[in-house]
């Protein structure tokens, strides 16, 4: 179960198959409706960026991706099964497909570092034998191996983040859903939060549905791939050139998708709104 | 019109949601995954917990109705019968009202601040992101470890309020300990001791899950915390009292009836 890199690189799933659909989905609070019909899909191993303002549903997308909140109309199909539709017990199983980290890490504050990234294991009742290598490589991964057994409120605001990532990645689900990872942090820790994604994304081939309000954070996942072998990350010389998973922007607005395209389109576009990111 | 419509509708709403969390957290007992360790850890903090207010409150409670009560009797030289009337409030009405009372105070803040917390905090949605339900979680565990406790620790409030009551009669109104304690067991029958127990199975049920769905349900950060906490408390002391007066008639006519 050694999480090294050479391998998971041969059983990277193939670019093609939709693994997020969203067709037409609409939701709404006491104070109106945020989500106005939002079509969008990702494919397998792509990484897709919803950029937008506070308050525009990034992370009503992503929760409702996992199955944590319901749409009021349309249909979201993850992994080819209706999770819009299907009873929470049903649900359930399908989750253990994502990994979701969360905007503030959402550790378990009673347990110990160890605990948290152990967690989904104890609940599939995996062998307490084989659970404690398995966290440690996790561990390893993220680079807090020396925090198994401090409790999240010792650790520091970045750290927590890449606990929620190793967290998320224990069981290896071939989806990850990001919630503003880097939101609050200098930018060395966010570098190296990214750094871990973009490890997560080409090592694990995972597909990621990335929710920021930071225009540097999509375009470090565009323009740098990890390289295995030597173990670095590296910048793309050019997009043909890159062995990384393809990366695609969605900028939110108003409750709807305003652009959807690659970075290179996004960073041509003479649109006002958008030119607002850019600058 | 419309405002008294939403009300309304906002009301039937919380009811039926409370009603569906006290459902699963019972119909979870049946099917798999059972969570042993957590029933255990809240056992302690609620049962374990409570026992020092429990026997400190139980004792005093015991000895303030002798206080009370046989000074009543005296006036008429039936001091003896002091044991009896103790002992069967403490059974019937005192034991499992008061300790419910306190175990609400101490134990539905206590769950709903920690479940209140771990919503403001999105633990609870990463606990579903992770497969995991948190009514099998969280809430079952909790209702089961009240539904044990709170019965033995009403037994236990019962005896030390006996025994406060003993103290008091033998320092007080000078009645043997002994004659004391020959009263109040002998006057004790099956229908006083059921009475007495169906209503801490109730108030257990009460607190947990009073407790439990203030705590899911918090709106509006800390502040909502803090405020679920306040609702659990009062929530669930107002339908203790409630029921307590629906129970006793139920019980009397059982017993009437039955026994």
């Amino acid at each position: 179960m050694a999480l090294s890199s050479s391998s998971l690189t041969t059983s990277l799933p193939t670019v093609g198959q939709p693994a997020i659909e969203f067709n037409n989905v609409r939701l709404g609070f006491d104070e109106g409706e945020i989500l106005r019909g939002v079509t969008f899909s990702a494919q397998e191993r792509e990484t897709v960026i919803l950029l937008g303002e506070t308050g525009t549903g990034k992370t009503l997308l992503l929760k409702l991706a996992s199955g944590l909140l319901r749409p009021d109309s349309g249909t979201i199909r993850v992994l080819g099964k209706d999770v819009s539709g299907i009873p929470e017990s049903e649900l359930l199983g399908i989750r253990r497909e994502i990994g979701f980290v969360f905007q503030e890490g959402a550790l378990f504050d009673s347990l110990t570092v160890g605990e948290n990234v152990a967690y989904r294991l104890h609940e599939d009742g995996v062998d307490p034998e084989e659970i404690e290598p398995r966290v440690s490589e996790v561990l390893r991964f993220v680079e807090l191996a020396h925090t198994f057994d401090l409790f999240p409120s010792d650790l520091s605001g970045g750290m927590r983040r890449r606990v929620s990532i190793a967290r998320a990645l224990i069981t290896r689900p071939p989806i990850v859903l990001y919630d503003s990872p880097t939101a609050g942090l200098d930018p060395i820790t966010s570098q190296t939060i990214i750094s871990l994604i973009l490890r997560l994304r080409d090592v694990y081939g995972v597909t990621a549905l990335l929710a920021t309000h930071r225009l540097q954070d999509g375009f470090a996942l565009a323009n740098f791939h990890f390289d295995p072998q030597s173990k670095k990350v590296r910048r793309d010389s050019s997009p043909e050139s890159s062995n990384a998973a393809p990366t695609r922007f969605l900028v939110l607005r108003a409750g709807k998708i305003y652009f959807e395209g690659t970075p290179d389109e996004l960073m041509k576009s003479r649109d006002p709104y958008l030119q607002r990111f850019l600058i | 019109m419309e405002v008294l419509q939403d009300l309304a509708k906002t009301n039937i709403l919380k009811v039926q949601n409370y009603s569906k969390l006290s459902y699963h957290s019972l119909t979870n007992l049946a099917t798999g995954p059972r969570y042993g360790q957590d029933t255990l850890d809240q056992m302690d903090v609620i049962g374990v917990g409570s026992l020092p207010i429990v026997l400190l409150s139980g004792f005093f409670i015991g000895a303030v109705m002798v206080l009370q009560t046989g000074t009543q009797f005296e006036r008429f030289g039936q001091a003896s019968l002091t044991g009896d009337i103790v002992s069967l409030a403490l059974v019937r009405e005192l034991g499992p009202s008061i300790t419910g009372l306190l175990v609400a105070g101490r134990c539905s803040s206590g769950i709903a601040s920690e479940l209140g917390s771990m919503v403001v905090t999105e633990q609870v949605d990463a606990m579903r992101a992770m497969g995991t339900d948190p009514s099998r979680k969280l809430v079952t565990p909790r209702v089961l470890a009240t539904l044990i406790t709170l019965p033995l620790l009403t037994t236990i409030s019962v005896f030390v309020g006996l025994l406060g009551g003993m103290v008091a009669s033998v320092l007080s109104l000078r009645i043997n300990a002994t004659t004391f304690w020959e009263r109040a067991i002998k006057i004790l029958e099956f229908s006083d001791i059921m009475q007495g127990f169906s209503k801490t199975v109730v108030f257990a049920f009460l607190i947990a899950t009073v407790g439990c769905y203030q705590g899911l349900n918090v709106r509006g950060g800390t502040q909502g915390v803090g405020r679920a906490t306040t609702q659990a408390v009062v929530v669930a002391s107002v339908l203790i009292i409630v029921s307590d007066t629906f129970l006793t008639k139920i019980a009397l006519y059982l017993a009437d009836k039955f026994f």
